[in-house]
């Protein structure tokens, strides 16, 4: 019989099958874990005496609530003391319980869906999850990675396992050429204003076509990443010879790596499997993407007039964007600009924003700042002098985290601010109240920074 | 953790329209720093509910009577977005049992269900219903799996898996289950 990758790895997972009155158990190979959503997990535990089963599936870091600035004492300028509560409640948990945890000393340290995959700890055919719904990123080497809220994570905790229903899968084919100045970025925004916001609720995505075995691990990462924004817990690539390569080396992979690669292969889906739903794109139709609503599935191409309203939902987030329908939205004011996050912060997104900034300085009406995804990106990033890029241009170079994506260290921006950002989310004040977002790639922000203008990056020279 | 059994719920409906509101609206990233549950009733809605200065608005959200509400009607996809566990714990927390939508976000739906509120999805015809009469009073009876509407509203069936209707009618939560696994999750990790 015929199997999908989501298939294979399921049922590679199954501790207890599903039945009418019970779904399935299904075990977890890897659990990371963060500040924000395992401090009431880790108190039920202790509360009920229970101990973490498999400390070694479990993986600790700090990212969310972490300021991106260090004082010149080397003080670090928490938001609020609730915010170093919680970093040090993360580390004295994961001290207790014998968990590895990359805290501030770690060179390993960063967004938590940058370090799995940086330390190989992330691999093919596993299941992975954590107190995060942008686990999604990780599907991009063929696992079954979702977010889980904190009463899950409790429960990997206890027992490495958790309960759920099998959901349906959908595969995303596109294929053809994508145009020149496309990035991975803009594929999965198309995609999602194609299905929309909750077009995948109920679904596993497998991401199928050409377009996606040409793309590199990081674009892998940036498409998986965005699943959830159209409602789908886990999004899925097959691993191939692009998958190994990168993983090779790096300090979690099995020991045999040549037999684990042979076993990951065969995790692809099989010729003839069917899925539950298809959907086909052609890459030819896709271009640089920008988002004017207040949802990831508001997105049109750069060069597109803005699109009437098709709700009172839609009006009002054109009102709460200060846009109008039939309007451009290239040329539209910018105020800042963050590259960043789980979506965008590994080093292509970071070379390919230097390569625009290369030369060039940002506009005068915009503050830019640059986050990189984790300590070691940082290092390779200033190893290759794209800081001396950044900072020549006049964009701000940050430590590791997860910073302006959702603002909850502190790094948002001001009411009214239009910052376009290359994070996942455009939600109403998700970026500081009554800020307005624009989600896009790091060249579509990068031009954007120096034009002071929402701009097409194919209208700018990039040295990369 | 365990939460008040829920069986047959008859209250007025509280009707928040707008489709998609996501779990950034329901509990903003700046109430997440805490390390406990405690209080989060007072931070859900909070964008609709405080002012730029703080002050309570006059949204139905801080009356009493809309206090008194424990079935909320939301728009198509309820709870898409971050999968904090914080939007269900300051809805129930709030005094919500239950929210009733078109559509409901995966993470958000399975969070509910281990916090005690029930995540419903009815069919269009009843969720326009309930959408154009707020503050009417709607049974939601778990036992049937039926959301019942005055008014000649009719009776409209709902799907809840059996585990998790369980679980929510006794108050218990799935903790004590898994850890019952024990031998065969051993015998899992043994097998590989």
């Amino acid at each position: 019989m015929t199997k999908t990758l989501f298939d294979k790895v399921w049922e590679r997972h199954i501790v207890v099958p599903e039945a009418a009155a019970n779904p399935a158990t299904i075990y977890i190979d890897l659990h990371l874990i963060h500040e924000v959503t395992s401090p009431q997990a880790f108190t039920e535990l202790n509360n009920r005496g229970l101990k973490v089963r498999r400390p070694d599936r479990t993986l600790a870091t700090i990212d969310h609530s972490t300021p991106t600035r260090v004082n010149a004492d080397g003080s670090r300028p928490y938001v609020t003391p609730q915010a170093e509560t919680q970093v040090e409640t993360l580390l004295a948990n994961t001290k207790a319980h014998g968990i590895e945890t990359h805290g501030w000393e770690s060179d390993n340290r960063g967004i938590v869906h940058v370090m799995g995959p940086e330390l190989g700890a992330t691999q093919p055919g596993m299941t992975i999850v954590c107190g995060d719904s942008h686990t999604s990123t990780h599907g991009a080497f063929g696992a079954i990675a979702f977010g889980i809220g904190t009463t899950q994570v409790g429960h990997v905790l206890a027992t490495q396992c958790i309960l759920m229903p099998k959901p349906k899968t959908m595969a995303i084919n596109v294929n053809g050429k994508l145009p020149k100045g496309v990035t991975p970025k803009d594929v999965i925004l198309h995609i999602i204003a194609e299905i929309g916001v909750g077009g995948g609720t109920g679904y596993a995505l497998e991401y199928r076509g050409n377009v996606f075995e040409d793309m590199s691990m990081e674009g892998r990462m940036t498409v998986c990443n965005m699943s959830i924004e159209a409602g789908a817990r886990c999004g899925m690539v097959a691993p191939d010879q692009i998958t190994f390569d990168f993983l090779n080396g790096r300090k979690f992979v099995p020991e045999d790596f040549d037999a684990a690669c042979e076993d990951w292969a065969s995790l692809a889906t099989d010729k003839g499997a069917v899925f539950d739903k298809e959907v086909s794109l052609r890459a030819e139709d896709i271009k640089p993407m920008v988002t004017y609503g207040t949802h990831p599935g508001m997105g049109i191409a750069i060069d597109a007039i803005i699109p009437g309203a098709a709700d009172n939902a839609e009006q009002d987030a054109l009102d709460y964007m200060q846009l109008s329908s039939g309007e451009k939205i290239a040329g539209t004011h910018v105020n800042k600009v963050f590259i960043g996050s789980c979506t965008n912060s590994r080093m292509e997104d970071l070379r390919a924003a230097a390569g625009i900034f290369k030369g060039k300085k940002v506009a005068d009406n915009v503050t830019a700042i640059v986050v990189p995804g984790s300590v070691l990106i940082k290092a390779l990033a200033e190893e290759e002098g794209l800081d001396k890029i950044f900072i020549a241009a006049g964009a701000q170079w940050r430590e590791a985290g997860c910073s302006m994506c959702l603002g909850m260290n502190g790094d948002i921006g001001a009411p009214g601010d239009l910052v376009v950002s290359t994070s996942n989310r455009n939600f109403m004040g998700r970026q500081g109240p009554g800020v307005r977002t624009v989600l896009a790639s790091p060249e579509t922000a990068a031009a954007s920074a120096v034009a002071g203008v929402i701009t097409d990056p194919r209208t700018m020279e990039s040295a990369a | 953790m365990s939460f008040e059994p829920l069986n047959t719920v008859t209250s007025r409906t509280l009707v928040l329209t707008p489709s998609n509101i996501d779990t950034d609206q329901i509990m903003p990233a700046k109430f997440l720093s805490m390390t406990t549950k405690a209080g989060l009733g007072e931070h859900v809605f909070a964008n609709l509910r405080y002012d730029a200065q703080g002050n309570l608005t006059d949204h139905e959200l801080n009356t009493d009577a809309g206090k008194a509400c424990e079935i909320l009607v939301a728009g198509h996809n309820f709870g898409c977005g971050s999968s904090r566990e914080h939007a269900p714990w300051g809805l129930t927390d709030y005094g919500f049992r239950v929210v009733i939508s078109s559509e409901i976000a995966d993470i958000f739906r399975t969070n509910s269900l281990k916090n005690g509120l029930l995540p419903i999805v009815i069919e269009k015809g009843a969720h326009q219903w309930l959408l154009d009469h707020p503050g009417e009073d709607v049974t939601v009876d778990l036992n049937k799996c039926e959301v019942r509407l005055p008014k000649n509203g009719g009776t409209y069936s709902f799907d809840v898996d059996a585990f998790s209707r369980l679980c929510l009618m006794n108050g218990t939560d799935e903790m004590g289950y898994l850890a019952a696994q024990d031998d065969a999750i051993a015998e899992f990790e043994a097998a590989r």
